[in-house]
């Protein structure tokens, strides 16, 4: 295992961090609160020389996105970072590097969308982008935010596919921590030289990128990059190997803790799960057979891994810090329940019982929207829910979806 | 200069069997700004009649690299195909001079691409955009731009029982381009290929982001016969309802002085957009569009002027 620096950081600047060691060809940003940091103290390292990188400061985050689809289809490492309004803007650059399959880095920093504008964390700005194309990672902390930015590059390069790695707004980006890093020519073993196959700087083999292509060819190319996504899955857990090899630090498509034996659990992303690993521990000590399971990536969604390490048990809350408006409940809710009714119910060949049940995964999921605009998540938010949990697997009829911490 | 024979003799950088309409303007300024530049090129294209038509997949006229991404963004796009590049360069891990040239059509450059036109203006990347000016929204089917002349029927300003087709004057870019003060800008046409190529030939001789607005004319959306589009075009500058000038880091000169400076009626009256014109309740209309180029001819005569005026060596 590598030789680790500890030292105190931010969020923003754990990802500003690794993105220095990453040594990116092209940045192009943007400044949006809470991301802005990002690429502040990246565009210092630029102004030291510390990097090789060509800082591309853009006039808006749509432009930042294309100017990265215009790098990276070039042939270089491209980033950039921003956070909710940004995020949407470059909503439409988002589909278009995931469908051309360029290897473009993201750091989002979570921040709740508008109107009302807010600038407070929440999982909205991400969720609005979900099925752009581009894997999903969530950090818990600083520590993740850096091992995932770090891990992405490779993810992204070997996958085809662009990442995104979020930290909780303020709650992460801001907040001081201790964490550990790895030395610059450990991280850049680890990342390894990037040889793009085909490439705009290639003079002797000219190639078209972005043509059009319609009802002949379109469905075929979307289909394509749609295994991607789904063969993402093995790619993130090789990077993940690779990492714990290097920095002793272990990931997986999502963390369970204290999981083997629970009786209830939480689903939450984020820094939320953070806070509910305490309430976690404070009830074990009580007792309680209680776990969690933090999603880590959210897209390609581990639906099958995950209804296994849920099933066994009594009843489940997800946590959802954003909303679906009204579609059956928030956007993490609907994939894991999902998951369940498809690891609950088979096909059978026998005419007589054409879908047959599994009723040992057939349990209450009840869910929670929480901390929208930066509403803030406390201890024992996180305690109710498990003894909500509690009452429903008592037989208690618990409302599907609760609004936790709004005044109604 | 290269001239046109040796040009010919170059490889087709931009080849035939595109979709684009007979009598198309826009490919064939691709085409000879293409034989201008070079196979050492890198195209970034905005969305619009030119993607379009020339890549369609599996098929693709382009025999240099290029890029398509989205409608608004060519600007940004070439920014970031040039900082890798840049990065490269310094880096140690590429030798080639390259050229970067984006392609917009009016609506891609005039309204949605203009920030990040500006952008990239701003920033000074050593970029060419090319706008080819078909004066509307073609590719969707003749809406009316920040492009389209006062008085031009479209889709969305057409001509009606009360209306007269746009009502307002088009937005004067290439002066846009000039506030930025950016090494080169000029105005060009299809149909006069020594003017085009030698402009782009002088831009990309040149470092920084360079800017020509080329005059493409469109005979779907203009309605004239296909064979006339080159003469169209030469018609616009010799009505100098388009005129032909350069502006070289700052300094004003005209590229094109017609010996006799035809009326615009001439030119108008060929096209079907500007029919209702020809119309003799319409007059007002018609001589407030030839005044308005009047105004705009003489103010260039001036600017020319007193450049020569202040620094005769520099334009000669």
């Amino acid at each position: 295992m590598a030789k680790q620096k500890i030292v105190a950081r931010t969020g923003n600047e754990a990802m500003a961090e690794a993105m220095r060691q990453v040594n990116p060809d092209v940045v192009a940003a943007y400044p949006i609160t809470p991301a802005t940091e990002v690429v502040q103290i990246f565009a210092g390292y630029v102004a030291d020389g510390v990097v090789d990188t060509e800082f591309v400061p853009v006039e808006s985050e749509h432009s930042a996105m294309s100017a990265c689809i215009g790098a990276s289809a070039a042939g270089g490492r491209a980033m950039t970072g921003t956070s909710s309004q940004g995020l949407a803007l470059m909503a439409e650059m988002l589909y278009i590097a995931g469908g051309l399959r360029l290897p473009i880095v993201l750091a989002d920093v979570n921040r709740a969308l508008s109107s009302p504008i807010n600038i407070h964390c929440d999982h909205s700005d991400t969720m609005m982008v979900r099925d752009a194309g581009w894997i999903q990672i969530f950090s818990e902390n600083s520590q993740e935010g850096y091992d995932n930015m770090i891990q992405a590059i490779r993810i992204a390069e070997k996958s085809k596919l662009p990442v995104v790695v979020t930290t909780d707004g303020f709650i992460i980006s801001h907040g001081m921590e201790r964490i550990e890093i790895l030395d610059d020519q450990d991280v850049k073993d680890f990342i390894g030289v990037y040889k793009p196959e085909h490439y705009l700087l290639d003079l002797d083999h000219p190639i078209t990128v972005g043509a059009l292509d319609l009802t002949d060819y379109y469905f075929e190319h979307k289909r394509q990059a749609i295994e991607g996504m789904k063969q993402a899955s093995s790619i993130i857990l090789d990077v993940a190997k690779d990492f714990k090899d290097k920095a002793g630090r272990s990931y997986g498509l999502f963390e369970n803790y204290k999981m083997d034996d629970a009786e209830r659990a939480i689903v939450a992303m984020g820094s939320t799960a953070g806070t509910a690993k305490v309430v976690v521990d404070n009830l074990r000590a009580k007792g309680q057979k209680v776990g969690l399971l933090k999603p880590r990536v959210f897209r390609p969604f581990p639906k099958e891994e995950m209804a296994e390490a849920l099933k066994g048990l009594k009843a489940i809350a997800v946590m959802d810090r954003s909303d679906s408006m009204n579609a059956h409940e928030g956007p993490l809710c609907l994939e894991v329940k999902a998951g369940l009714f498809d690891a609950s119910t088979s096909l059978s060949i026998d005419p007589e019982q054409s879908r047959r049940i599994d009723k040992g995964l057939n349990k209450p999921v009840l869910n929670y929207i929480y901390g929208l605009g930066g509403r803030e998540v406390k201890l024992e938010d996180i305690e109710s829910i498990y003894n909500d949990l509690a009452s429903a697997v008592k037989g208690k009829a618990m409302p599907k979806v609760v609004y936790q911490g709004v005044r109604e | 200069m290269a001239n046109l024979k040796e040009m010919a003799k170059g490889k087709e950088l931009f080849t035939g069997g595109h979709r684009a309409c007979a009598g198309c303007g826009a490919v064939m300024i691709a085409r000879q700004v293409l034989m201008a530049a070079g196979p050492n090129t890198v195209v970034a294209n905005a969305t619009g009649c030119l993607e379009v038509v020339s890549t369609i997949f599996p098929f693709t006229s382009w025999n240099v690299p290029f890029v398509h991404s989205a409608f608004e963004n060519a600007g940004a796009t070439i920014s970031g195909v040039e900082a890798l590049y840049k990065s490269w360069m310094r880096q140690g891990k590429y030798n080639k001079k390259l050229n970067f040239i984006a392609f917009g059509g009016d609506g891609g450059t005039y309204d949605i691409g203009l920030q990040s036109l500006s952008g990239a203006l701003e920033r000074g990347h050593n970029i060419l955009y090319v706008c080819y000016n078909n004066e509307a929204y073609m590719n969707t089917g003749v809406q009316r731009s920040g492009a389209t002349p006062k008085g031009a029927d479209t889709t969305t300003a057409p001509v009606g029982k009360v209306k007269k087709g746009k009502e307002q004057y088009r937005k004067d870019l290439t002066a846009i381009v000039i506030a930025h003060k950016v090494p080169y800008v000029a105005q060009s046409v299809a149909g006069n290929w020594r003017d085009l190529t030698s402009k782009v030939e002088k831009a990309l001789s040149m470092e920084g982001p360079k800017f020509i607005n080329v005059f493409q004319p469109c005979r779907l959306g203009w309605s004239y016969e296909p064979e006339l589009t080159c003469e169209m075009g030469r018609m616009a500058a010799d009505t100098c309802s388009w005129p032909l000038y350069e502006v070289v880091n700052g300094q004003y000169r005209i590229t094109y002085k017609p010996k006799e400076k035809k009326p615009v009626s001439e030119w108008i009256k060929l096209q079907g957009r500007f029919r209702h014109l020809l119309k003799p309740e319409n007059k007002p209309l018609l001589d407030d569009i030839q005044a308005a180029v009047d105004q705009q001819w003489q103010d260039l005569l001036k600017k020319e002027n007193q450049n020569l005026r202040e620094n005769p060596v520099k334009t000669a």
